[in-house]
């Protein structure tokens, strides 16, 4: 039996509840082995992995660079500058010619959601979508899973209040259903200009005041206000949004005393988090980041193992 | 498949005479304990380790230190078969310089022990690794021997070896299994 009942991680409907509990537990092992001195295994040696990101990246590709590198896969990145796609190759053909590579893995990043699915068809290799357009970014999810497990001990019932630009967020698209699955209470909050047209369709409850749901949420999750946009913002001013949707002192103060404060990062310090929220030991971003490493290892480790069995070797 | 028994080759009082035994065998080729250290392969390995760790303490007043060690990742056949389940990893002392003796179970081709090998290097240097077994039964792929072994046990490849210990499944044995309708 596999260990996951999927071939390819590229929406959080991929993965059954199972399969996510089965992605965190291994991911312990792998936190282990991340706090060795010798932080190297040869799990997947011999194994090809190609990071592919056709959009800017810095924190998601090392993140799965890293995680390929502790496990001995041999690991290939290729940005959208120096590939074929600017000399006009279309997304399949460039899919062909990575499968013609024999990789065994690709993660891909892109601007269009789907990206990820059309790399499926036309290979051989299995696909991890690290992030597409504004649809999802299934890793970013199951590390906050993780995170938030680590931290409260469970998922099921926890109550996480997701503030921001919801509407564009893959982060968003890909942790509502994630926490829907485990059964926790997803709450998304942000103005009525950052919300999709029908809200209701993510299966979230909805709030537009973030101080009238504050003091129900365990965990708040701030999403990045994305400052290159922020011209286009449909809100006034970067204040005023600071003001209504941001985590500071007076705000932490009014939440419940052990609700802790998560942000995908890059953060915007000011912005959607106060800096000294952002420094208080209430912020647990750092432990997200820490917490990307393992989690990735585990799915490059239950995609790319074989069956899942118990005899004796 | 179904497995039932076919021997008990080890009862409560066997188990229990055959620890002390390797307690006794472990301090006297290390001159005493104080630079050993147990890591047992999880999971029933790390039983075998800490119920070691008691017999060494009862017999010298001293209690050495204990880790385990989960194998899953440094498995030779990850590509083809993965472990049902991950344990972590836990050796809460400095490997280096020491005596480690390695603690498993059942011995059988001897992958696991060169598995868990891997594993503790990854951690520092010992100054030697030994490897203490509550079973051997033959059949090695790899030139491996274990130093303390509880019992040597003649086996067919097809038979399996079960090892119970009454931590983990309520009582100590050791049973040879055969598939159902065999014979």
């Amino acid at each position: 039996m596999s260990p996951l009942s999927c071939q390819h991680i590229m929406t959080m409907d991929d993965l059954m509840p199972e399969d996510i509990t089965t992605i965190l537990d291994t991911a312990e092992s792998f936190k282990e082995v991340n706090e060795r001195r010798i932080k190297k295994l040869p799990t997947l040696r011999g194994r090809t992995i190609i990071n592919l990101f056709l959009e800017p990246s810095t924190r998601t590709r090392m993140s799965f660079e890293i995680a390929a590198k502790r496990l001995s896969a041999d690991g290939v990145n290729m940005t959208a500058s120096a590939s074929a796609t600017v000399k006009g190759e279309s997304l399949r053909d460039t899919a062909k010619t990575l499968s013609a590579m024999a990789c065994d893995l690709v993660v891909v990043r892109h601007k269009y959601a789907g990206a990820p699915q059309v790399l499926a068809e036309c290979m051989d290799a299995h696909v991890i979508n690290g992030g597409d357009g504004m649809n999802q970014h299934p890793t970013q999810a199951l590390l906050d899973l993780f995170t938030m497990r680590q931290h409260a001990g469970r998922l099921e019932g926890l109550t996480v209040g997701i503030v921001g630009d919801i509407c564009h967020s893959r982060v968003a698209g890909s942790l509502v259903p994630a926490l829907n699955k485990m059964g926790a209470r997803p709450i998304i909050i942000a103005p009525p200009t950052l919300l999709p047209a029908r809200p209701d369709v993510l299966g979230a409850e909805v709030a537009t005041s973030l101080d009238a749901v504050l003091p129900e949420l365990d965990i708040v999750y701030m999403l990045r206000i994305q400052m290159e946009r922020a011209a286009g913002m449909p809100f006034p001013s970067l204040r005023e949004y600071a003001r209504f949707y941001g985590m500071n002192e007076a705000r932490l103060a009014a939440a419940n005393p052990g609700m802790l404060v998560m942000h995908p990062g890059p953060m915007n310090r000011g912005v959607e988090v106060s800096s000294a929220v952002a420094d208080s030991p209430r912020a647990i971003v750092l432990d997200q980041v820490n917490a990307g490493v393992a989690v990735r290892m585990a799915v490059m480790y239950l995609l790319l193992g074989g069956e899942s069995g118990g005899a004796v070797a | 498949m179904d497995y039932r028994t076919k021997a008990v080759v080890m009862d409560a009082e066997a188990v229990d005479r055959a620890l002390t035994r390797i307690a006794h065998e472990i301090l006297e080729a290390n001159k005493g304990c104080s630079e050993v250290a147990l890591v047992g392969i999880l999971t029933r390995g790390a039983e075998l380790a800490d119920r070691l760790a008691e017999r060494i303490e009862r017999i010298e007043g001293v209690r050495v230190p204990v880790g385990k060690v989960d194998i899953s990742f440094y498995r030779d056949d990850v590509a083809t078969r993965l472990s049902p389940e991950v344990h972590r990893t836990d050796i809460p002392f400095d490997v280096e310089g020491r005596h480690i003796v390695l603690a498993d179970d059942v011995l059988y081709t001897g992958r696991t022990i060169r598995a868990a090998m891997d594993a503790i290097m990854d951690y520092g240097r010992p100054h030697s690794i030994q490897l203490a077994v509550l079973v051997d039964r033959g059949h090695r792929e790899l030139p491996i021997r274990a130093d303390f072994v509880g019992k040597n046990v003649p086996t067919s490849r097809r038979e399996r070896v079960k090892a119970r210990f009454a931590g983990v499944d309520g009582a100590d044995s050791v049973e040879i299994l055969e598939e159902a309708g065999a014979r």
